[in-house]
């Protein structure tokens, strides 16, 4: 079932006009921001579809924006994200693109720290509210921020997988839902596991340190 | 407990002798593994925003950013107080509560997405009229979101919720259908009563299409809201004085989502078909994005 909660029917609280357009743009951004960890310094967004026809109008720019800073759906400072932005010297560009998506409501982030990190992160926005990223780094994934999540970027070894959820057994994380992708055999792999318990910066460290493991990134529940 | 369709939602508030509302509470906390008193003061929350945004939407006279909605429910409360409305008071008073919460939400206002921000009009602007009109404790406004909320859930998982993917049918469709089943439950009636009331209003829905003028949520959305929550406020009592629908409720959803399907990309949300390609309606566009 898409929506399991009542919560996705009745709410989210949000700045209007477009539950699908602006809220669901926001917490693209949001999570994006959650996934980069720190505020960055240059924020590249494309919008593709229907977002790219209307964003204008919506706001998404300027909701996707509010996201990227780390605002809510509800947040205020979203009507003013653009200003904010340019007051605390991120660099945003917003680009429309005629490629036609998968879905209609689609919008890429680059994020940079100006220098070296960096992250990719395409969305969706589904309706509602609701959001999917459906790709990080080019690896596709299907990540709803419903959950805390958990992103571990490693080289494909065996052992990996054991080597992750033993680190999260032994801190009584329960895994809800996991997925991999690996660019190909031995190459770079991302892994995506949703948990039922957040997972806190002491244990993304720890996990960090594993053999073949290059980066490590939480979300929580949106 | 679970449940994927309206005949599941009525047969479980059978057997558990519980109203829709409380089905829906149960549910929740099962699902999420929070309190009932804690799924109780989240949607106490979004209440309190949808109490807010109505205030605001009567109070305040002025104009969204485009200039294309804002003030109509000033001039209908202003109507209210001036003359005996024909269509009724308290139907009126629904509406304009309903364009109220939706001029605010064009405004880039705070609003709650019921289920989308499109249609946020409709359960609060009728919950707002019904509410005082029936004596309703607070314990019964709040559990009015949750048995529109348990609407909504069937209908978003086995249909959609959103102009984009069905038409307005199934935008303030469900939001329409929501609000029904809500009143229904708030003056006494039964879950069956409440899934009648479903059913006719959903089916009065059918085929309405998502042409938002200059692909913003505005012309027609702000007087979509007000014949949406007109229409539950009549589908509501047609299903408390027994009238039943021909077509059970969960054929009629799975009939708006098989329309929703087969209906062209031009009238869902793109501002290709419609009252968006009229003259005016591109004329308009002109104007506020320029060109």
């Amino acid at each position: 079932m898409k929506y399991r909660s009542v919560f996705d029917i009745i709410g989210p609280v949000m700045i209007g006009p477009s539950s699908s357009h602006t809220a669901g743009a926001a917490r693209i951004g949001l999570l994006a921001r959650k996934l980069f960890g720190t505020r960055p310094k240059k924020a590249n967004v494309t919008f593709y579809g229907s977002f790219a026809k209307t964003y204008k109008g919506h706001g998404t720019d300027i909701a996707i924006v509010g996201g990227i800073l780390g605002f809510d759906t509800f947040d205020q400072r979203i009507t003013q994200s653009l200003s904010i932005a340019k007051d605390s010297n991120m660099e945003v560009s917003i680009h429309v693109s005629d490629d036609i998506p998968n879905h209609p409501n689609t919008a890429r982030i680059i994020l940079d720290d100006g220098r070296n990190k960096k992250l990719s992160v395409c969305g969706i926005s589904v309706g509602g509210g609701k959001m999917e990223i459906t790709e990080v780094d080019n690896f596709p994934v299907r990540v709803t921020g419903d959950m805390p999540t958990l992103f571990v970027w490693h080289e494909d070894r065996y052992g990996l997988v054991a080597a992750v959820s033993e680190v999260l057994a032994a801190h009584k994380i329960n895994i809800g839902y996991m997925e991999m992708a690996r660019k190909s055999k031995g190459a770079e792999a991302l892994m995506v596991i949703e948990t039922d318990q957040a997972v806190s910066g002491a244990i993304c460290k720890e996990i960090c340190e594993l053999s073949y493991v290059n980066r490590v990134s939480s979300t929580p529940a949106l | 407990m679970a449940f994927r369709t309206i005949a599941e939602l009525v047969e479980l508030s059978a057997k558990e002798n519980k109203p829709i509302s409380q089905i829906m509470i149960d549910v929740e906390s099962e699902v999420s593994g929070k309190s009932r008193q804690e799924i109780i003061k989240m949607m106490t929350r979004n209440l309190d925003i949808m109490e807010e945004a109505v205030r605001r939407g009567i109070a305040e006279p002025a104009r969204s950013r485009s200039g294309l909605t804002g003030g109509d429910a000033v001039l209908l409360q202003t109507y209210l107080k001036e003359r005996e409305p024909l269509s009724g008071r308290l139907l009126l008073d629904a509406v304009s509560k309903s364009v109220a919460t939706n001029e605010v939400n064009a405004k880039m206002g705070t609003i709650c997405a019921t289920p989308t921000a499109g249609a946020c009009g409709i359960v609060p602007g009728t919950l707002f009229a019904v509410a005082p009109k029936l004596n309703a404790s607070h314990d019964q406004m709040v559990n009015y979101l949750f048995t529109a909320g348990a609407i909504g859930f069937v209908i978003a998982n086995n249909a959609f919720i959103s102009g984009a993917a069905g038409g307005c049918q199934a935008e303030v469709g469900s939001a329409t259908a929501m609000a029904a089943a809500a009143i229904v439950e708030m003056a006494g009636g039964s879950a069956e009563q409440s899934s009648q009331a479903v059913a006719i209003a959903l089916k009065n829905m059918l085929g309405l299409v998502c042409d938002p003028v200059a692909g913003l949520v505005e012309v027609p959305c702000v007087k979509r809201n007000a014949m949406g929550a007109a229409n539950a406020m009549v589908a509501a009592d047609m299903a408390l004085a027994g009238i039943k629908s021909a077509i059970p409720t969960d054929e009629v959803i799975d009939a708006m989502y098989r329309i929703g399907c087969a209906m062209p990309n031009t009238l869902k949300e793109t501002a290709l078909g419609g009252l968006a390609a009229t003259p005016t309606g591109r004329e308009l566009e002109r104007r506020i994005f320029g060109e």
